[in-house]
């Protein structure tokens, strides 16, 4: 399963300063990242491509942060593939809590990475793929 | 479980036997008391001539309370009823408005003091194989010095390292293998994070008990400790006017502080009408020490908050126990005419395992009303990365409050390690309101 970091990150100047030099240190590069703002804090949500180092990385600067299962899609970038995707999974009742995409060739490739709900029992790789989608495994989305 | 007695025939008396000796050193410090300046007119003016005049424990009443406001005005030598040849010791305290009280001890004070001390270190069940890091601080404040000298005389292994420089207490802990330290909770919670940070496990310590004591705080405070270190923690209580620490002190049961009753006469007053209450009744605690003759001091209002536990301890003591202090009569906060006390927001706050051990609780005003912000750290360890569980814990934090004060407070999730730490006695309240307005 791929991971995603996300680290508790308050809403002050510096703070994500100290989290990227955290991570500069420990040589670690950043995929994809998204902040999700919650007023006086935010959660910063990476992708990298070393999750558990920068984890560890991070916990020792003693961060507030965990590694939490993420579902990385690959969804051809054409209009309509998204609602397909999203329709695959309402259809399954799959609940989405977060997700956040970008497109990694123009008219050809992006990616979407959804956090699911009890993703365990879900089943969601499996009913995602015989979609048609391409998930992709740990070291793909670590070698894009 | 029995630890052996200190001085088991007094520690055991029966209370006839504990109250005539209690008349017995009241009246000598009465007379004590009329050398001096100070209560030679005080108790002149009660209608008091001499210790004649106390005939029975129930005349204690007839004296007047002392306050520290008294203390100060009595400043150098209101209170000192003997000649300064006698005297071989003083403890002073600058205290925040910068009038200093003193006390000043004779020699056999000191003694006296010490003994008492002893006794409360061998209630918990030390001895003299124990090795004792004293991270109280030394010098005039009474902390130190007075828990070093009956730790000694219980014949510990005393390392008198004082506070502060929490890698040296550290790496002393280490290096000596102690066994018992002596420091304020909070400081406690803070060496706790400084041996994570150092990778430094309990396996490469010895420590097995803590004497925690100089500033009020919860159970749930103690709990933790215990937890965090996988040790036993007593609480200790002591106020620089009656000596120091060596007042009460938990003994191997943990259930309340025996407070040393041919030592000191211990009352629980109710602080607006001063009224007398009974055992059991929450109250402020006021103290007549009967053991120092070169400071006397009678019916101290101490401004804490505690109440007298009724019935036996387990222990055979006969000395009766207070609770712990649940705070003090200057500490309290009226927060939109409600009256709240930091121990209650530190109490419920302590027992949420997804908030770290640091807060901070700040007042000020919004338009015309009070506004409390209470200021939690996330613990890191108990960490899931979920945005949801955040504002539900925030959420959750706010109704426990609420639940308690009855007074609804902003929370604010703060990143571990954001809010100050403090080696000495920890500033929690931050009250930004007006004075004038309060
Ligand atoms: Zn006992």
């Amino acid at each position: 399963m791929t991971k995603q970091l996300n680290v508790f990150v308050e809403n002050r100047p510096g703070r994500l300063e100290s989290v990227t030099q955290s991570l500069l240190e420990s040589n670690i590069n950043v995929r994809a990242f998204a902040m999700q703002d919650r007023g006086d804090y935010g959660l910063l949500k990476l992708i990298v491509d070393k999750p558990q180092e920068a984890y560890l990385a991070l916990s020792e600067k003693n961060f507030a942060c965990a590694l939490k299962d993420t579902l990385a899609i690959s969804v051809p970038d054409k209009p309509g593939n998204l609602h397909k995707l999203t329709t695959v999974l309402a259809e399954n009742d799959i609940n989405v809590i977060d997700a956040y995409g970008f497109v990694l060739e123009p008219d050809h490739q992006g990616i979407c990475c959804l956090e699911i709900e009890n993703l365990k029992e879900t089943n969601a790789p499996q009913i995602v793929s015989e979609a048609g989608f391409e998930v992709l495994s740990a070291e793909e989305l670590s070698d894009l | 479980m029995q630890v052996p007695f200190w001085d088991e025939r007094i520690e055991t008396a029966s209370r006839g036997d504990l109250e005539a000796l209690q008349l017995e050193r009241l009246k000598k410090v009465v007379d004590s008391a009329f050398k001096t300046p100070f209560y030679k007119k005080r108790l002149a003016k009660a209608g008091m001539s001499s210790s004649d005049d106390i005939k029975s424990l129930e005349d204690l009443k007839k004296i007047p309370f002392t306050t520290k406001d008294d203390l100060r005005k009595s400043f150098p030598k209101g209170l000192l009823a003997c000649d300064m040849d006698e005297v071989n010791r003083i403890h002073s305290s600058s205290g925040t408005t910068g009038i200093p009280t003193v006390i000043y001890f004779s020699g056999e004070d000191v003694d006296t003091w010490t003994d008492l001390v002893a006794r409360c270190v061998v209630c918990t069940g030390a001895s003299k194989k124990d090795v004792f890091q004293n991270m109280m601080t030394y010098g005039l404040f009474t902390g130190g010095l007075g828990l070093h000298y009956g730790a000694e005389k219980a014949g510990m292994t005393v390392i008198p390292v004082s506070s502060g420089n929490t890698l040296r207490q550290v790496q002393i802990m280490q290096d000596f293998q102690t066994s018992v330290v002596h420091a304020t909770p909070s400081y406690m919670l803070h060496i706790r994070t400084v041996l994570d940070e150092n990778d430094i496990s309990l396996k490469q310590l010895n420590l097995q008990k803590a004497f925690i004591g100089a500033e009020p705080h919860s159970e749930n405070v103690r709990k933790k400790i215990e937890e965090l270190y996988n040790i036993d923690a007593y609480n200790s209580y002591g106020l620089s006017e009656m000596n120091g620490p060596g007042l009460a002190f938990e003994c191997v049961h943990k259930a309340g502080m025996h407070f040393w009753e041919d030592g000191y006469i211990v009352e629980i007053v109710d602080p607006e009408t001063d009224e007398n209450l009974e055992d059991g009744e929450p109250g402020e605690v006021i103290v007549t020490n009967l053991i120092r003759h070169a400071t006397p001091l009678m019916r101290y209002r101490t401004r804490d908050l505690a109440s007298i536990l009724p019935g036996q301890c387990e222990c055979g003591r006969t000395h009766r126990r207070l609770s712990r202090i649940k705070g003090r009569t200057d500490d309290m906060l009226i927060i939109n005419g409600v009256n709240v006390f930091p121990s209650q927001i530190e109490e419920v706050i302590m027992k949420i395992p997804e908030v770290g051990t640091n807060y901070q609780i700040c007042l000020d005003k919004q338009g015309a009303l009070d506004r409390l912000t209470v200021q939690v750290e996330i613990y890191s360890k108990m960490f899931t990365g979920s945005a949801g569980e955040l504002e539900n814990l925030r959420h959750r934090i706010v109704e426990k409050l609420k639940g308690t004060i009855t007074i609804k407070p902003l929370v604010k999730l703060h990143e571990p390690g954001f809010l100050p730490v403090y080696e000495g006695k920890a500033k929690r309240v931050i009250d930004e309101r007006p004075k004038d307005e309060q």
